[in-house]
């Protein structure tokens, strides 16, 4: 896309030069100016859409040139389609929607020989929700490149930069598949293909291997690990004796900053806010409780009742857009919302790692939709929205992600330091410069 | 390579010896296919291409010489023979063909007849990284009266116990009837872990395991075990609330000693992998558990788990006793989608032929005969006026004029002589049946096997 990009310059830049000379001889010349003009504006119009990045496939389910071009394109890799399941509520029918009934290794050969085996693994890890949460599934993701990597060789007559990093091609999109990517995992993806791409050819494959593999584990211990301390390390600064803290679901980075705190003789207590479906709360609560920090346990739903009693609300992340928002777990942006209107300040940690690119300004262009079924709910021996397929007018949305504006955002912890929501993009360009 | 494929066929079939004392089991034929084609089609629709096959010189003998034994599949056979008489398990087998063996295997036995979804077990298999995963059915009623047996089928058998957990994909315990004098005993660690939990009887257990390549190794240790469903399962069921297998993370040194100072190699020690670290990061920082409740970690922290898929609706069956063998000729033809009739099959017009029969190769049969619900084997001459109902009439039988046949079964090389009327008979092979007998119900049911002068009419 970069020749494009200089090549669609280069002609813009001839058709407004041609534009300029007819423009001086339309005096003389009347009507074939007006079309040479016209001529070239169309050219530019016309390169100009060329040169605009194309959206990406995964928010474009409703396009069937889109699908179509998806398909060939794992048709190619010889992965299996999975197909959309139930029906999808019109406002986020662009998005996908996949039954964890239907897991992808439905099609799949059983001693799996296109995709190595511990990416199936992991692939069913992430569509049954055995591996959740940003950090986990980054953590597993470079847990299994590191098996493909030990067991790669290097076919004859191929380098090994570029052919592994076709290798992981077909893994990365059967992945994308089981659940579409993180922000933090595409962040761990790319740099690794960098690092993929940077070993010099005359380097020997062991030698090549063992670098690689050096690499990954010295990634998770400075961007997970180190940071995770150093998250901490501030946060605590935040912590006062006396405070009641209010969490959100289960957020790997939340919970080991309040273990941390506790460890280090705080007096606080934790008021963790829960929803339905995933109750992940139920998981916080268990870490926490386990250490010895005394617990309340409220649904969303009772929020405006708890919050005069909170001083702070810590808030995990699972990426940090360009434009300062947050993207979080669904129920985030409430939380912060009435917070901001209670006067109760909002803090978010994240690890840097997780900073992305993407702009969003709103939870729809962009999201996830998780399994409908998830919805229903057994009480008493019945199920209610048994067949909730047979009702035509009756939709069931599953939401996993939403953004929070930085305005209701207070600050933002990260391993860099304690900066507010609108730095991020001087975040990222500082990374990009590093890199 | 993810998993290795070991398909048992060297058992003698000894809960039907009326038809394995001339055939041996794997080659019994079922919808005139071998027994053990079915398990080797399941492994190939599934994607297979390479199965070791375990069984005796005999049955490779017969595959590779006899043209009535066609296993047409694609797949490589890596055939290893064992000895007939050395009384090998199924464990034994395994610990046999342990230099073989380099990645997890999923074990077979050859008398599995399933359609089911193999993709459920390896599932678990895969995403629990289990150490142990297994496919069980709910048990039908065999409907067809069973001949050369008294009454129905004998009640008081030897019942399986099988504990699952609330989500029915746990295997939190196994016991047969036979190991339990007093009565069914579970302790109290297990209930601690799990208070709820279901227990089924009637389940028919499919002889089909994913086990890790650290439980092969592990047999090639422990001599004792020989035997994979009675010995082997039930120890790794136990094994999973063991009080060493939940010991935190075992460290490199301590392998060492025990390695020396223990002939018996832990299991648990087997069983931790690479990059163990990563793996327990991944799980400390995932927001998953699979019970809740109390306060303890996924899985309650134990790194051994054992798994099996239940399937509810389906074929599933395991043919090893003469009812099995003949509900499953009833219903092998759904498996396959080849015709009724085979096309080299030599048939009259004026003969009636019913929809649920199949008529195997190089058959021929003649005028005014009637075929409800049977199958007749490959190179069987069936002569007029025979009348064959609900029977199964294996390989190069003759049946001569005016038969009637109803409800039995005859083995390979019989000859009916003309006029007899068998019914819910069992007549062995390379028989003979004298011309107008008489054999039928009224007199107890007969299992015409092995001697080897002609039979008297009752």
């Amino acid at each position: 896309s970069s020749i494009l990009h200089i090549a669609a310059v280069v002609v813009s830049g001839t058709s407004v030069v041609v534009y300029m000379y007819t423009w001086c001889l339309s005096s003389s010349i009347h009507i074939s100016a007006v079309v040479v003009s016209m001529f070239s504006t169309i050219i530019c119009g016309f390169l100009f859409l060329l040169v605009v990045k194309r959206l990406p496939e995964h928010v474009q389910v409703d396009d069937p040139a889109v699908v179509k071009r998806l398909a060939k394109k794992l048709e190619r890799q010889q992965i299996p389609l999975r197909s959309d399941y139930g029906y999808k509520v019109s406002l986020f029918s662009h998005l996908h929607q996949y039954s964890r009934k239907a897991p992808l290794t439905q099609q799949l050969s059983i001693p799996s020989t296109v995709i190595h085996p511990s990416i199936v693994r992991l692939g069913l890890q992430y569509s049954q929700g055995i591996v959740a949460g940003s950090n986990a599934r980054s953590v597993a993701l470079l847990h299994a490149f590191k098996q493909v990597i030990r067991d790669y060789t290097t076919p004859p007559n191929e380098e090994l930069s570029r052919d592994l990093v076709n290798k992981l091609k077909p893994y990365i999109s059967f992945l994308n598949q089981c659940r579409p990517l993180s922000a933090s995992m595409g962040n761990a993806i790319k740099y690794i293909k960098k690092e993929i791409s940077n070993i010099p050819s005359q380097c020997k494959e062991e030698e090549a291997k063992t670098k690689l593999l050096t690499c990954i584990d010295r990634y998770i211990e400075e961007k997970i690990v180190l940071a995770a301390k150093a998250i901490s390390k501030y946060a605590i600064e935040k912590i006062s004796d006396g405070d009641v803290i209010l969490v959100y679901g289960c957020s790997s980075l939340v919970n080991n900053i309040l273990c941390e705190a506790f460890e280090k003789s705080r007096k606080f207590r934790v008021i963790v806010v829960d929803s339905r479906p995933r109750l992940e709360g139920r998981e916080a609560l268990r870490r926490l409780v386990q250490r010895g920090i005394s617990c309340t346990y409220v649904l969303i739903s009772a929020l405006s009742y708890i919050l005069p009693e909170v001083s702070k609300v810590f808030l995990g992340a699972h990426a940090l857009l360009a434009n300062g928002y947050v993207m979080s777990r669904v129920g985030t942006s409430q939380i912060a919302l009435v917070a901001r209107t209670f006067n109760v300040p909002v803090l978010v940690c994240c690890e840097t790692y997780k900073f992305c690119e993407k702009v969003q300004t709103d939870s729809f262009v962009s999201n996830e939709l998780d399994d409908p079924d998830d919805l229903m709910v057994t009480r008493k021996g019945k199920t209610q929205l048994e067949n909730w397929q047979d009702v035509s007018s009756l939709g069931l949305l599953n939401l996993v992600y939403d953004v929070t504006p930085p305005d209701f955002v207070d600050l933002v912890i990260t391993d860099l330091g304690m900066i507010p929501c609108t730095s991020v993009p001087v975040v990222l360009r500082v990374k990009n410069l590093d890199q | 390579m993810e998993l290795q494929a070991v398909l048992m066929a060297a058992g003698g079939g000894s809960r039907m010896m009326d038809l394995t004392y001339n055939t041996p089991k794997p080659l019994l034929p079922v919808g005139n296919k071998p027994l053990i084609w079915y398990p080797l089609n399941l492994l190939e629709r599934v994607g297979f291409e390479e199965v070791i096959v375990i069984t005796t010189k005999e049955v490779q003998k017969m595959i590779s010489t006899d043209p009535k034994v066609k296993l047409d599949v694609k797949m490589k056979l890596d055939l290893v023979c064992i000895q007939e008489d050395a009384d090998m398990g199924t464990a034994d087998a395994l610990r046999h063909i342990q230099q073989k063996v380099k990645t997890d295997v999923l074990v077979v036995s050859c008398d599995l007849i399933t359609d089911a979804a193999l993709h459920e077990v390896v599932d678990l298999f895969r995403a629990h990284n289990a150490t142990l995963s297994m496919l069980m059915s709910k048990a039908h009623e065999f409907t067809e009266t069973v001949p050369g047996q008294k009454g129905k089928k004998k009640t008081g058998e030897q019942r399986d116990f099988v504990g699952v957990d609330d989500t029915g994909k746990r295997l939190l315990f196994m016991a047969n009837e036979a190991d339990l004098d007093e009565g069914v005993v579970i302790r109290k660690s297990i209930m601690r872990k799990h208070p709820r939990m279901h227990i089924k009887t009637g389940l028919v257990d499919a002889h089909l395991y994913c086990l890790k390549k650290s439980v092969v190794d592990f047999l090639a240790d422990n001599k004792s075990i020989s035997s994979i469903r009675g010995e082997l399962v039930p120890y790794l069921v136990r094994k999973q609330f063991s009080k060493s297998t939940n010991s935190p993370k075992v460290i490199d040194e301590t392998h060492q000693n025990l390695k020396k100072n223990d002939s018996n190699v832990n299991l648990e020690i087997q069983i931790s992998s690479r990059d163990e670290e990563l793996l327990h990061l991944t799980q400390e920082r995932s927001c998953w558990n699979d019970h809740r409740g109390d306060m303890s970690d996924a899985y309650h922290g134990g790194r051994l788990r054992c798994y099996v898929h239940i399937m509810d609706e389906g074929i599933c069956y395991r043919v090893n006793t003469l009812a099995a063998y003949i509900e499953a000729n009833r219903l092998a033809p759904k498996l396959f989608d080849e015709p009724a009739v085979h096309p080299s099959a030599v048939v009259s017009e004026r003969c009636l032929i019913g929809a649920d029969s199949i008529i195997g190769a190089s058959c021929q049969i003649s005028d005014k005969t009637s075929i409800k619900r049977s199958t007749i084997g490959v190179s069987t001459t069936v002569r007029e006026k025979v009348k064959v109902t609900n029977s199964i009439i294996m390989h190069g039988v003759t049946i001569e004029e005016g038969c009637n046949i109803q409800g039995s079964v005859i083995c390979s090389n019989a000859v009916i002589g003309r006029g007899a009327d068998i019914k819910y008979c069992l007549v062995g092979s390379a028989q003979r049946i004298e011309p107008d007998g008489e054999h039928t119900t009224a007199s107890p049911h007969l299992a015409i096997t092995h001697s080897p002068t002609p039979l008297y009419s009752n």
